[in-house]
């Protein structure tokens, strides 16, 4: 069986506080990737703005989503699905990367 | 509670509901599992006639029966609810509900409302199917790929049928969704992961590719409505769009897909050997593990179905070198059995039959893949007949025969009767003669040139299209006489024991058919699901 | 029958594997997505030039704000506070109301401006504008559907809650629309800045 027990409820930091102050980092950083639009970053724009993004996502996923207090199982579950998706992006890019046509535009 | 013995089964518990309401508002994993049943078995009976038809189409060159376009509509129609409405979810819908919970030792699903609802998807997606045929601008005639850009264009109804796979997808997906958390929450006392029946293995590992897979073909489909409907141009190369990145969306789900179709028929696999062998399994732990693996591989080699789309050489060659990978757990599997049988001491009964069939054509599915999945001989034999004989002989000599040796293998448990071995055994023969005089000319003619998906064809290609439609009649005739068989035992079989076959699995320890919950006590579980001591 | 032990785990597990789903539906437009600025990174730069970066900017932090009520939500619950609770979840659902309704005027001008799958002005852009706006209307578009349904699930939570339904030592359906909630909240992070940010 599961070794988590079905009834452990009570989460640990259930403060108003620190969602709060996670809010704040969020909204800070979404200021950021606003202002930092504004620069030419070249190449780096893309890079910079996803970043900024896997950051807030992660923020809230574990805070909000509450993944920090939840069994290593949903962590493993969630990389799973991140794997996955990233091997179709990859896989598709070898296509994408190396047809002639798209290369010559 | 132990001193009311319920000697009642699930069919004739009277719930809050009575007669047809009964089943259809039931939440009980088995009925839902035989609502799946009736409902897969018709939807196959009238793709297979449709498949016959178009066999009787091909029996002479020129128009014998009917015009091109019903041609091209009842070759779609066979293809979407063949694959759609059949083998994508056969197994896990009807064995996997029934079976999973009992194998585990538990009362039901984790979610049995949810369950249900999996069941109206299903029958809302398919009747919505038959929908788009009687509505519209006529019988969608894209193929089951709805193909851009053709998808788009095509006058006929395909966005309804779009839709329909969209629906039937969700059902997949709630169905996956249910069996992990099952599997993971209701295991019984004692039962630990790698107590698990290998059934149960595969039902695990399809239920991820369920979850991960299916939405990518989700929103596809959806983007094709949203295309022919608005025109958002990201398929349609008139505005810019890639055709090819369709494809590759396309089978991102639909390779993967392939082992949503085939891991649980190779759990199945896993369990009638050693039922039938009076021995454990041998290599249990590799047998679990290929499953999980075949599972991740899947998602690799999706590119081996374009090579002829127009995609990077350098992808080619990559995917061709990733499709190779796929054979190294089947391999595993393969070897496993046969090493389950040596020594065994084998009792020939009809189940173990259909997976010598199966070992037998699914092997011919399988070396004529590696023919499909490099790139030059590929390239030679796409989209030809070689094709569709090589995934007929996987999609239905793999999971079409287990799905019928299943039926068998668990008939007893399911309606507590037994059926006539002789005849049964007879038609299973009758099957495997059938299947391959229908399918083995394919390969034939595919390899010397004739196109698939053609009304019309050459005078030289007579003579195979001849024996194939003669082999269509057979199988055909060993499918009916198979269920008939089947349908006769209902209602006059002997009256099945609890173990008629000897298996060892838990379902094999409680009554035929199961009490309403399956297990008056809940079970104890201190061995290995195949050990006899 | 119906009487299963309550698994709360078991419930969450559920709602994480089909936020999954959720994550891959949208992958896949992500992947279409990457394909085309790839394939026209510059005409994507041109076409970014016509949203409102002020509009997405305000709409990303009223969903963040939103995000950030459900939780309080919880904890209002988890402390008894029904009331609170209450308010929080009512002002989030004010928040997904005022993010439809910028959306609303924010589509409502590109369309008046002829800039739609067929309309008039995106007739004379290029393809790879074109096809940015095609993916600009799916993908906004499905987002909104998502929070539509999200509102819809949280107003049923509202209810369950004022009925003493949802309790204190019973919220785990709270959570699990909670955590649909954030997800929409999540997808809304990626595609502010792929749309809105490209310069």
């Amino acid at each position: 069986m599961e070794q988590h027990d079905t009834q452990h409820k009570e989460h640990k930091n259930t403060g108003y506080g620190i969602y709060i102050l996670v809010w704040l980092g969020l909204v800070s950083l979404t200021l950021i990737t606003v202002s930092l639009a504004g620069f030419n970053l070249a190449g780096l724009t893309v890079v910079t703005a996803l970043l900024i993004a896997s950051v807030k996502s992660t923020m809230v996923i574990n805070y909000f989503m509450h993944i920090k207090y939840e069994s290593v199982l949903f962590k493993v579950f969630i990389a799973i699905c991140i794997i996955i998706f990233l091997v179709m992006i990859i896989l598709t890019f070898f296509d994408l990367t190396y047809r002639p046509e798209i290369l010559t535009k | 509670m132990e001193a009311t013995i319920n000697n009642e089964n699930f069919y004739q518990y009277k719930g809050k509901h009575k007669g047809i309401l009964g089943w259809l508002l039931t939440t009980d994993h088995k009925r839902i599992g035989i609502m799946y049943l009736a409902a897969m078995i018709t939807f196959f009976v009238v793709a297979m006639f449709i498949g016959f038809f178009m066999r009787l189409e091909l029996l002479t060159p020129g128009q014998t029966l009917m015009k091109p376009e019903v041609y091209n509509a009842l070759f779609t129609l066979h293809g979407v609810i063949m694959i759609f409405l059949f083998i994508v979810p056969g197994l896990p819908a009807v064995f996997g509900n029934f079976f999973l919970p009992i194998m585990i030792g538990a009362k039901d699903v984790s979610f049995p409302r949810l369950n249900l609802l999996s069941w109206y998807l299903y029958m809302a997606g398919a009747i919505l199917a038959v929908v788009s045929l009687f509505t519209g601008g006529g019988l969608p005639d894209t193929g089951w790929t709805f193909y851009v850009p053709y998808s788009i264009r095509s006058t006929s109804n395909v966005s309804t049928a779009l839709f329909a796979a969209f629906i039937l997808g969700f059902s997949s997906i709630v169905t996956g969704l249910n069996f992990i958390v099952t599997i993971h929450r209701l295991r019984c006392k004692g039962m630990t992961w790698f107590k698990m029946p290998l059934f149960v293995w595969g039902l695990y590992s399809t239920a991820w590719i369920q979850i991960l897979a299916t939405p990518v073909v989700g929103i596809t489909l959806l983007l094709v409505i949203f295309e022919r409907f608005f025109g958002i141009g990201v398929f349609d190369p008139a505005l810019g769009g890639d055709p090819i990145l369709f494809q590759h969306l396309f089978w991102i789900y639909s390779h993967p897909a392939v082992y949503i179709m085939i891991l649980p028929a190779m759990g199945l696999v896993s369990e009638i050997i050693p039922t039938f062998a009076k021995k454990t399994i041998f290599g249990y732990g590799p047998i679990a593990m290929s499953s999980l693996a075949i599972a991740f591989v899947g998602y690799l080699v999706w590119g081996h179905h374009m090579f002829t789309s127009g995609i990077s050489d350098t992808s080619r060659a990559i995917f061709s070198l990733l499709t190779f990978i796929v054979a190294i757990p089947s391999g595993i599997k393969i070897f496993n059995w046969i090493a389950t049988l040596y020594k065994g001491s084998i009792e020939v009964r009809t189940p173990l039959i259909f997976v010598m069939v199966f070992i037998f054509v699914f092997s011919i599915g399988g070396l004529t893949g590696l023919v499909l999945g490099s790139l030059n001989t590929d390239i030679h034999v796409t989209d030809t007949y070689y094709v569709v004989a090589h995934f007929h002989y996987v999609m239905f000599g793999g999971m079409g025969t287990l799905f019928f040796g299943g039926l068998h293998y668990w008939f007893p448990k399911m309606f507590g009767k037994m059926f006539n071995e002789k005849v049964a055994n007879f038609s299973v023969v009758l099957f495997m003669i059938g299947f391959n005089i229908l399918y083995f000319p394919m390969f034939i003619m595919g390899y010397l040139g004739m196109p698939r998906r053609y009304y019309d064809f050459l005078p030289e290609f007579q003579i195979y299209h001849q024996i194939s439609t003669i082999g269509s009649w057979v199988l055909v005739t060993a499918i009916l006489i198979m269920i008939i068989n089947l349908i006769v035992a209902l209602k006059n079989g002997k009256k099945a024991g609890s173990d008629p076959w000897g298996g060892t699995t838990l379902e094999w320890t409680i009554p035929s058919p199961p009490p309403l919950e399956n297990f008056d006590i809940e079970p104890e579980v201190t061995k290995g699901p195949y050990d006899r001591v | 029958m119906s009487q299963i032990h309550r698994d709360d785990f078991g419930s969450k597990m559920g709602m994480w594997l089909f936020l999954f789903t959720e994550l891959l539906l949208f992958g896949g437009m992500f992947l279409l997505y990457a394909a085309y600025r790839f394939a026209h990174p510059a005409e994507f730069v041109l076409a970014a030039y016509r949203l409102d970066v002020t509009l997405g900017t305000v709409n990303t932090i009223i969903l963040l704000t939103s995000s950030l009520t459900v939780v309080l939500g919880i904890v209002a619950l988890q402390r008894n506070s029904k009331k609170l609770s209450i308010f929080f979840l009512s002002t989030t659902l004010a928040f997904g109301l005022a993010f439809l309704v910028n959306k609303y005027f924010e589509w409502g001008a590109k369309i008046h401006h002829g800039i739609y799958p067929k309309g008039p002005e995106l007739a004379n852009m290029s393809d790879g504008e074109g096809l940015y706006f095609g993916l600009y209307y799916a993908m906004t578009g499905l987002h909104g559907v998502h929070i539509v349904v999200g509102m819809i699930i949280l107003a049923f939570v509202l209810v369950q809650i004022y009925k003493n339904k949802i309790t204190s030592d019973n919220f785990v359906r709270f959570e699990n629309a909670g955590l649909y909630w954030h997800l929409v909240d999540i997808i809304w992070i990626f595609l502010f800045p792929l749309f809105y940010l490209i310069h």
